[in-house]
């Protein structure tokens, strides 16, 4: 098969079946030089930026959200064509008709979309009411099917965050296809696709798909409604680089159009999209400013989408993430890098729109990548702490040149694998349970297996952990057969059928759990292996405290007697998860991410042995406890390196913070010893680190006068966050990391 | 060898950037016989204080963190004054150029004994401390005369040791213009030193000298000026 607007490419299988990645090796050109290329900001592209940060202003002034779209409930045709500045825009589209005015997406669940309309002050309309006073949402159906205990493990928080009123995300598109094929050709792969389960036995699973195929051809239709509804046909492959930033952009304007997911994530377009800036520039119709500028463009769309949130949300995912992760560099399987000069002005819109959290910029990082290109990302984290780093050196054996991260830390195969989100289980909760024998005592909860509470005068290590297995046990089981609930209900009643129309019909799903508290219990349970942990009862003979006497050594020290502890804490757990079966036979997965939930987690969670206060912040993601690194820097990294990737194929998150003159004398020492330390990191075998070259004075000057700071940007557990949109309580945990310092 | 010397160690920074090339461990070593006015770390000076190990110990530990040293860093033993503990260095230093790793000493150049000898034919950098370039200053203010590190210098001349010279820059007592060219004049000397680093005197460690009940002696000097640093700093490069 061939078209003319693929004139210039290499062909190959690509042009036969959907085939992106075939596509992206037969084509893109690596690039090995440094950034002295690059182009600054054009005056257009500063006049457009200048109009978004007033409208940025507007909105945090307005309590954080500018406007609400609340007549009509969001789907790719529902808003008329929207735009910052029309004749000055290079890449068009918006979510509603108006820049940062937010659309409600009820699919989820009707409660949560009104009591985020009131919580700025707005009322859902009418006709989206009417329009689901007799339709089932996500919501409605699982807690028609959640079990008693479900309840319980979701009121008590020993599991929070389940996507059970909420677009479940964390599925990324194939938002390419789009730009290299045309919709209508990927709409034809999918007749045929639909056409072929003529023959196969239909049962629950062949009717199911055989009604999502149905969908994703209808959604792939809608998109074309809603491209020409801005004067665009996409109906054929893009034949230039704007077109191809532009389908591709719309594909993925349908995705958050349509879905409301915690994580939206790009996926990994920089090198396809360089393949068209070559071209165009070989054919010299295209200049390296006209190419910074597209790019600019693009990331402006970006840096407005926005979803509309409840405060509780809020609380668990702080400062309006949208996850729009971008997967950049990382190396191919024949050797040669992934890097392209793309990649470079990706990360360059950092400098040309200044530093901002989205789109969530991931390194992929491998100890072959070109000496150049690590030198500008250590550089462009010193100066902006924008990008975060994961280990392309791990991930690339399993999930092959072509893949993506969802959210902060979740591998997948773009277009051919995606998953099922299941926000975490609290570890350390759970902990406390299990030695109050099955009693939550900050929710006054009687949950799991019920027996009496530890006794004793001290705590014995092997009593202990044979009652924390028990409870381990009870609580994976309860987990799994929760999220499958869950998932059942998101794809009867909220299927993304845009995101899944961009997928292969036949998908590997993934289905990903989580824990927190993670330094909690491996200091915990190494008081109670090395020092001496007493209990201190309640008038019920509930343990609500501990006093603990002596020294014992703590995770974040490159000291194996607690870090093995974490480790196998991890490895434990999966096993256990693994035990019981998964919806539609998804792969179970595990992560150590938090989020800024940290701080919820902590809130909810009584005194630990570690000597933790009852309500104190946990530390994020896999990070070692604030402050209880002796060893500086590289031996809590060393600690964290140690959890197994093997055992947490969903990502082990850790956040660094370390002020510049920790990190060397000079800019250059600065980004070499940057480069050392991500090199050395990796070789661990570690596989995720969020960056932050700060001084804690710095945050303090912000938390006391937020307005003086709008886009003071951080990394905080897997993205990045603009300080000012935290609360209050999230600012002072945060101030109170550890923040490696110079001696 | 059995590397089984024990050597008291005051701290150890995992994460070093600033004591020589690269990113380095360092260990800081406990015990000091000089009382430098400026001095940042009084609580290494009690030489029986610290934690013991042996030089096996250290290497090993040094050994977990290789990934990260990269074609530049290593190990750094700094203190207090590594040289009172001239059999421990050795032993270290000689376990690291076993294992490939970079050596790295940070020293007052003070002591040059047989023994410290041998330890400078395993040290593939020296960081050498000269506190002050007037005599007097040095006698004044470090308890022992200039000689000693020129003449440490010297022998690191003859051997070819790689060198940085580092001086603090303190105000009112050696921020001049006058100071800086007399130390590049001693760089220029002395074929073995390829960098001078100034370092702004810093008062950070008051707490330390208040934490043991002593006075710190410079507590009434100020810091240097950022300015002033850039100042001086541009007389070594002009």
């Amino acid at each position: 098969m061939d078209h003319k607007n693929w004139n210039g490419f290499v062909g190959g299988a690509w042009q036969d079946e959907i085939n992106v990645r075939d596509f992206i090796q037969k084509n893109y050109k690596e690039y090995i030089g440094d950034d002295s290329f690059l182009a600054g900001a054009t005056e257009r592209t500063k006049a457009l930026m200048e109009k978004v940060q007033t409208l940025f202003k507007l909105e945090r002034g307005r309590g954080g959200v500018l406007d609400v779209a609340t007549e009509v409930a969001s789907s790719l045709t529902a808003f008329a064509p929207g735009y910052i500045d029309q004749k000055n825009e290079l890449i068009v589209g918006l979510q509603t008709d108006a820049p940062l005015k937010r659309g409600v997406n009820p699919f989820g669940g009707m409660r949560m979309a009104h009591q985020a309309c009131e919580a700025y002050g707005y009322k859902l309309g009418e006709k989206v009411r009417d329009g689901f006073r007799y339709r089932t949402t996500h919501n409605d159906g699982v807690f028609r099917a959640y079990t008693d205990e479900m309840r319980l493990a979701r009121r008590s928080h020993v599991i929070t965050g389940l996507p059970d009123a909420y677009g479940r995300g964390r599925i990324i598109g194939d938002y390419r296809r789009v730009a290299l094929y045309g919709v209508d050709r990927l709409i034809e792969e999918k007749k045929k696709d639909k056409a072929t389960l003529a023959g196969e036995v239909f049962n629950a699973d062949t009717t199911r798909l055989s009604e999502e195929l149905y969908q994703q051809i209808s959604f792939l239709g809608h998109l074309k409604e809603m491209a020409l509804m801005y004067g665009y046909d996409i109906s054929e492959p893009a034949k230039d680089a704007r077109e191809a930033i532009q389908w591709t952009y719309f594909a993925y304007l349908g995705a958050i159009k349509e879905q409301n997911g915690a994580a939206m994530s790009l996926g990994r377009v920089s090198t396809f999209i360089d393949i068209y800036i070559e071209r165009d520039m070989a054919a010299g119709i295209l200049t390296e400013q006209e190419a910074q500028e597209l790019m600019d463009d693009f990331v402006i769309k970006l840096r407005v989408a926005r979803h509309l949130r409840t405060p509780e949300y809020n609380e668990l995912f702080g400062g309006d993430p949208m996850w729009i992760t971008e997967a950049v560099g990382g190396m191919g399987e024949d050797g040669r890098t992934l890097v392209t000069k793309n990649c470079f002005r990706m990360l360059n819109t950092l400098y040309t729109l200044g530093s901002a959290p989205e789109p969530n910029l991931t390194i992929l990082w491998s100890n072959a990548l070109p000496m150049n290109f690590k030198k500008f990302c250590a550089k462009v984290s010193a100066d902006t702490d924008s990008i975060q780093y994961e280990n392309d050196d791990i991930m690339r054996p399993l999930y092959g040149d072509d893949y993506a991260i969802a959210c902060c830390v979740s591998a997948m195969r773009i277009g051919h694998q995606m998953q099922f989100f299941g926000a975490r289980c609290n570890l350390a909760k759970l902990l406390l349970i299990a030695i109050n024998g099955g009693y939550d005592t900050t929710s006054g909860i009687h949950i799991g297996p019920q027996m009496p509470a530890l006794e004793g005068d001290t705590l014995d290590y092997d009593t202990v952990m044979e009652r924390y297995d028990i409870y381990i046990q009870w609580l994976s089981r309860l987990y799994v057969n929760t999220m499958n609930v869950i998932h059942y209900m998101h794809d009867k009643y909220a299927y993304e059928k845009t995101q899944m129309a961009l997928h292969d019909t036949e998908v590997e799903r993934l289905m990903a759990f989580g824990i927190a508290g993670l330094s909690v219990v491996a200091d915990s349970l190494s008081a109670i292996k090395f020092a001496a942990v007493h209990p201190v009862r309640d008038e019920n003979g509930f343990i609500v405290d501990f006093d603990t006497v002596g020294e014992f050594p703590k995770y974040g020290n490159d000291d194996d007697r607690v870090d093995l502890i974490a480790k196998e804490m991890v490895h434990k757990v999966i096993t256990e998860l693994r035990k019981t079966p998964t919806y539609r036979n998804a792969i179970h997965t595990l992560s150590v991410l938090t989020i800024t939930s940290n701080v919820m987690y902590g809130k909810n969670t009584g005194a630990t042995p570690d000597g933790r206060e009852a309500g104190a912040p946990f530390a994020p993601g896999a990070n070692p406890m604030h402050n209880r690194e002796e060893n500086g820097a590289l031996a809590s990294l060393n600690s964290v390196a140690k959890i197994s990737y093997d055992d947490c194929r969903d990502g082990v998150s850790n956040t660094f913070s370390i002020t510049p003159e920790a990190l060397g004398r000079t800019p250059d020492e600065r980004v070499g010893n940057l480069v050392a330390i991500l090199d050395g990191y990796f070789a661990k075998k570690a596989h995720h680190i969020n960056v932050n070259v700060m001084n804690r004075e710095l945050l303090m000057k912000a938390y006391e006068n937020p307005e003086e700071y709008p886009n003071l940007t951080i990394r905080v557990s897997g993205y990045a966050v603009h300080f000012n949109k935290l609360s209050r309580e999230q600012q002072r945990e945060v101030i109170s990391r550890t923040f490696h310092e110079a001696m | 060898m059995e590397y089984a010397v024990i050597g008291r160690v005051h701290s150890i920074q995992s994460l070093g950037t600033v004591d020589g090339p690269g990113v380095r461990y360092v260990v800081f070593l406990q015990g000091c016989h000089l009382r430098c006015g400026c001095c940042h770390n009084p609580d290494t000076w009690d030489a029986a204080g610290g934690t013991e190990y042996t030089a096996r110990e250290i290497v090993d530990k040094a050994e977990r963190f290789k990934e990260y040293f990269g074609t530049e860093g290593g190990v750094t033993l700094s203190g207090g004054e590594p040289l009172l503990q001239p059999q421990f260095v050795r032993e270290v230093f000689s376990l690291c150029r076993e294992r490939g790793i970079h050596t790295c000493l940070d020293t007052s150049g003070s002591i040059l004994t047989d023994e410290v000898r041998q330890v400078l034919a395993l040290t593939d950098r020296l960081l050498l401390d000269v506190k002050y370039t007037d005599a007097k200053l040095h006698v004044k203010y470090v308890g022992c005369t200039l000689d000693k590190p020129l003449e440490f210098l010297r022998f690191l001349d003859d051997h070819r040791i790689p060198t940085t010279l580092r001086q603090v820059i303190i105000p009112s007592l050696n921020d001049t213009e006058q100071n800086v060219r007399s130390l590049k004049k001693i760089a220029a000397d002395h074929l073995c030193v390829d960098k001078v680093e100034l370092l702004p005197f810093k008062k950070i460690c008051q707490v330390k000298y208040d934490d043991m009940g002593i006075p710190f002696p410079f507590a009434d000097l100020p810091e240097p000026t950022a300015q002033k640093m850039r100042d001086l700093n541009a007389i070594l490069t002009k």
